[in-house]
C-alpha cells in the first residue's frame, strides 16, 4: 500500500507533469529544428509565433464560443486550430517574401539571419501584444480533469490523489498524431523527400532539379502549424499570456540543441529530457521517502537542489551534452 | 516726473509682491512611478496628493495662507538612477521643502541615501513596504517616514489570522524579488515564533513557463494551507493554477499581491474556504474619502488614500512647526499623527491647522487611519478576506 502511494506520489508531481511539459517543449523544438535544418538558422522569433498562432486560434475560438459552438468534453479551440495555423502560415509566409528571403538571396551568413530573427521577434512580440494585450487569457473549455485528484482517493482509498487533466492528456495524444504525420510526411511523401534532400545538401537538390522556394515555403507552413499547436496546447494547459511565450524559448532551444540541431527526432528526446531533469532533479522526496521506508523519517525535505536551480539544471546538461557530444545526442548539425 | 512716479510705483506693486510669493508659497515635490511598473496604481496615488495640496491651498491656513505648489518627478518605480536624478533637480532646482514619495521600495532608498539625507529633506512615502526601510538606528536622521505599512507587520498580521484559524502548519512559496523575499521571511519568523510551523520556504520566478517542480517540491514539503507571497498577475497565479489542478493544495493564503479581483476571476470557487489580508483602511474611511474626491480619480485604488495623507502630513508638521524648513518640522510629524489630540479626517485639514495654530494639538486620522510607529511607519490596518461560493468577503479587521 504505501509502495503505491509513493508510486502515485511520483506520478502526479513528476511524470505526469513533466510528460505533459516534455510534449509541448518537443512540438516547439521541432519547429525549431525544422527551420534549422532547411533554412539554417536559429530561428529567435519561433516563441512569439507560437504566441501568434495561439492568439489567433485564441480570437476564434471566442468567435466560435459566441455563436454557442462546442466540441462537448474537449475544448473548443481544436475546432479553431486550423483557422490558427492558416493565419500563422500567412504571417510567416509574408514574413519570409519581405525579410528573410532577401538575406537568402543575398547568401548571407547563418549569424546575419540569427539577427534578423531576433527583430522579427521583437516585431511578433508587439504584434501579438497590440492585439490581444498583455494579460492572461482564458479560453479553455470542456471537462478540465479526467480524474480529480479527490476523486482518485476516494475510489482507490490510498492516501495520496493522481489528478489527470485532459488538456494534458490532449497534448500528449496530439503530440503523438503530429510527430507521426511529420515523420511520415518527411519520410515517405516526394515533397518530405526533396526538403531532406535540400537539408542534407543544398547544391545537389538544386542540381536534381528541385524548386528552392517551394521547400521554403512548406517549410513554413509545416513550422507554422506546429508552432501553433503547441501555443494551443500550452495555453490550454496553462494559460495564455504573450509574456510566458517569449519565455518558452529559452528551454525550447535547450531542448532542440539537447536532441541535436536539425534532427527531429532528437527534437522530441530533447524535449522529455530538459522537462524530465526539470521537475525530477529539484523534486522534494521528502513524502515518497517516507513511504517507501516507514521506519525513515527524514527530517529535510530529501532534495537535490532546491527548485531555484531548475534552470540552472537544464542548462548543466545543455553544456554537458555540448562539450561530450557537439552535434547533440541524435547527431544533429555541428554548431 | 509723471513716468518717474509710474515706474517706481510699478516697481514697488512688484517688489512687495515678489516679497509676498517668497512668504506664501511653499513647493512640495512628488516622486512617484508615473512610468514603469505601477503607472496604474501612480495615475491614481498622484492626484492623491495634490487633492491635498489644493484642500490646504484653499484654506488659506497654512502659516498665514501660504499656497502649496506640487512639483512633479517621476521615479520610475525600477531605475534608481532616474529616480535620484529627478530627486536631486526637485531639492536644488526647484526648491522644494518636502517630499511626498517615493512610491517602490527601491527608488525610495536610493534616494533617502542618495538626496534625502545628504541634503535634509523629509520623505513621506505613501507605498514603500519593505522591511529594509525600517530605520532603528536612525540612519535615516529622522527624515523617512512612511504611511504604508511595514511588510514585517504584516507578516505579524498573517500569523494572528492563521493561528486564529487554527493552522499550525503551512508551506510558503514567494515571488523572487525584495518584496516578496522580505514578506516571506518576516512571516517565517513571526510564525514560528507563535509556535507554528513553516514546512518549506521557496522562491518562484514570476512569468515561467512551468511551476510544477515548484509545486511538486511544495507538496512534498506539506502543510495546512499554502502562502503564496506572489503577484496576481504573475506567477503567484500559476502556482495556485499548479497546486490545484496536481491536488497538492486545496486552500490558499494570500497576501496583499495576490488579492484583486483578478484572483476571483481566475479561480471562483477552486479556493473557496482560502483566506487572506491586504492592507486597507475601514470603510467609514474610505466612503468619507470617496465622498472627498467624487470622482475626480479612483478613491479606493491602492496606496490613492495614503498619497493624501503623506502630504497632508507635512504640511500639518509644517504648521505645528510654523516652519517650512524639514530641519524644523521633521521632528513634528509624529505628534501631528499620533494621540493626543483631536481627530482630523480627510477633508478637515483645515480645521487641523486652524487649531495647530492656535496652539492645540491634533490626531491626524485622514484617509487611511493614519497612526505612527517606531521609526516613523504606519502601523497598518488590514482587512482579512475569506472566500466563500466563488467570491471575495471581508473576514474581520486587523
Amino acid at each position: 500500500m504505501d509502495l503505491l502511494n509513493a508510486i502515485v506520489a511520483m506520478a502526479n508531481f513528476v511524470f505526469l507533469p513533466a510528460i505533459s511539459y516534455g510534449s509541448q517543449l518537443a512540438l516547439g523544438a521541432l519547429g525549431v529544428t525544422l527551420i534549422y535544418g532547411i533554412l539554417r538558422f536559429s530561428n529567435f522569433a519561433h516563441g512569439d509565433t507560437m504566441a501568434f498562432g495561439a492568439m489567433a486560434t485564441i480570437l476564434f475560438t471566442w468567435f466560435l464560443q459566441s455563436l454557442g459552438v462546442s466540441l462537448g468534453p474537449l475544448p473548443t479551440a481544436l475546432l479553431a486550430l486550423p483557422v490558427g495555423i492558416a493565419a500563422t502560415a500567412l504571417l510567416v509566409l509574408a514574413v519570409d517574401r519581405l525579410v528573410y528571403k532577401f538575406y537568402r538571396e543575398q547568401k548571407a551568413a547563418p549569424v546575419i539571419l540569427v539577427i534578423v530573427s531576433m527583430g522579427v521577434m521583437f516585431v511578433m512580440n508587439g504584434l501579438v501584444r497590440f492585439i490581444i494585450g498583455v494579460d492572461d487569457q482564458r479560453f479553455a473549455d470542456g471537462a478540465r480533469f479526467i480524474i480529480t485528484a479527490r476523486e482518485f482517493k476516494e475510489k482507490t482509498g490510498l492516501q495520496e490523489g493522481l489528478a489527470i487533466k485532459s488538456t494534458a492528456m490532449l497534448t500528449v495524444v496530439v503530440a503523438v498524431i503530429v510527430v507521426a504525420i511529420l515523420f511520415w510526411f518527411l519520410n515517405r511523401t516526394r515533397t518530405g523527400k526533396s526538403m531532406r534532400a535540400f537539408s542534407d545538401n543544398e547544391d545537389l537538390a538544386l542540381l536534381s532539379g528541385i524548386n528552392p522556394e517551394r521547400v521554403v515555403m512548406i517549410t513554413w507552413i509545416i513550422v507554422a502549424g506546429l508552432a501553433t499547436i503547441a501555443g494551443v496546447l500550452y495555453g490550454l494547459d496553462k494559460s495564455f499570456k504573450p509574456f510566458t511565450y517569449f519565455q518558452l524559448l529559452l528551454p525550447i532551444f535547450a531542448s532542440a540543441i539537447v536532441g541535436g540541431l536539425g534532427n527531429p527526432i532528437g527534437a522530441i528526446a530533447g524535449g522529455f529530457v530538459i522537462a524530465f531533469s526539470e521537475v525530477t532533479i529539484t523534486y522534494a522526496f521528502k513524502k515518497v521517502a517516507g513511504y517507501v521506508i516507514p521506519a525513515w523519517e527524514p527530517d529535510g525535505l530529501v532534495q537535490l537542489l532546491s527548485t531555484d536551480y531548475k534552470f540552472a539544471v537544464s542548462f548543466a546538461i545543455l553544456i554537458i551534452v555540448l562539450l561530450f557530444r557537439p552535434t547533440g545526442l541524435f547527431r544533429g548539425k555541428a554548431l | 516726473m509723471k513716468k518717474l512716479l509710474l515706474a517706481s510705483a510699478a516697481s514697488a506693486l512688484v517688489a512687495t509682491s515678489a516679497m509676498a510669493g517668497s512668504h506664501s508659497e511653499v513647493k512640495i515635490g512628488i516622486i512617484l512611478g508615473y512610468t514603469g511598473p505601477i503607472e496604474s496604481l501612480v495615475a491614481n496615488m498622484g492626484p492623491g496628493a495634490e487633492l491635498a495640496m489644493a484642500e490646504v491651498s484653499e484654506s488659506g491656513a497654512l502659516l498665514g495662507g501660504a499656497k502649496v505648489t506640487p512639483v512633479i518627478g517621476d521615479s520610475t518605480c525600477v531605475d534608481a538612477g532616474a529616480a535620484t536624478a529627478a530627486a536631486e533637480r526637485l531639492i536644488t532646482s526647484d526648491g522644494v521643502k518636502g517630499i511626498v514619495g517615493a512610491d517602490c521600495s527601491g527608488v525610495t532608498g536610493a534616494i533617502l541615501q542618495n538626496v534625502a539625507v545628504p541634503n535634509g529633506m523629509v520623505m513621506v512615502s505613501p507605498s514603500a513596504t519593505s522591511p529594509g526601510l525600517s530605520h532603528q538606528n536612525n540612519e535615516d536622521e529622522g527624515l523617512f517616514f512612511r504611511t504604508a505599512p511595514s511588510d514585517a507587520r504584516q507578516g505579524v498580521v498573517m500569523t494572528e489570522v492563521l493561528m486564529e484559524l487554527g493552522i499550525k502548519e503551512v508551506a510558503v512559496t514567494y515571488t523572487n524579488n525584495d518584496y516578496g523575499k522580505g514578506l516571506a521571511d518576516s512571516f517565517q519568523a513571526a510564525y514560528e515564533a507563535a509556535g507554528g510551523k513553516v514546512t518549506i520556504n521557496a522562491a518562484h520566478e514570476d512569468g515561467k513557463a512551468d511551476y510544477s517542480a515548484e509545486v511538486g517540491a511544495l507538496a512534498s514539503a506539506g502543510g495546512d494551507r499554502l502562502v503564496v507571497a506572489g503577484y496576481v498577475d504573475q506567477g503567484g497565479s500559476g502556482i495556485v493554477r499548479s497546486a490545484l489542478d496536481s491536488g497538492a493544495f486545496d486552500t490558499f493564503h494570500f497576501p496583499d499581491g495576490m488579492i484583486g479581483s483578478q484572483l476571483v476571476e481566475n479561480f471562483g470557487s477552486e479556493i473557496n474556504g482560502s483566506s487572506g489580508q491586504h492592507p486597507s483602511p475601514s470603510e467609514e474611511l474610505a466612503a468619507n474619502f470617496t465622498a472627498l474626491v467624487d470622482g475626480k480619480f479612483e478613491a479606493t485604488s491602492p496606496f490613492a488614500p495614503e498619497s493624501y495623507d503623506s502630504a497632508a502630513l507635512i504640511m500639518l508638521a509644517m504648521q505645528a512647526a510654523g516652519s517650512v524648513e524639514p530641519g524644523d518640522y521633521k521632528s513634528k510629524i509624529m505628534d501631528v499623527a499620533n494621540a493626543p489630540g483631536e481627530k482630523i479626517n480627510a477633508g478637515e485639514l483645515a480645521k487641523g491647522l486652524q487649531i495647530l495654530a492656535d496652539g492645540g494639538e491634533i490626531d491626524y486620522v485622514g484617509a487611511s487611519d493614519v497612526e505612527l510607529i517606531g521609526p516613523g511607519e504606519a502601523a497598518g490596518n488590514y482587512r482579512v478576506v475569506g472566500y466563500e461560493d466563488g467570491a471575495e468577503v471581508t473576514a474581520g479587521r486587523k
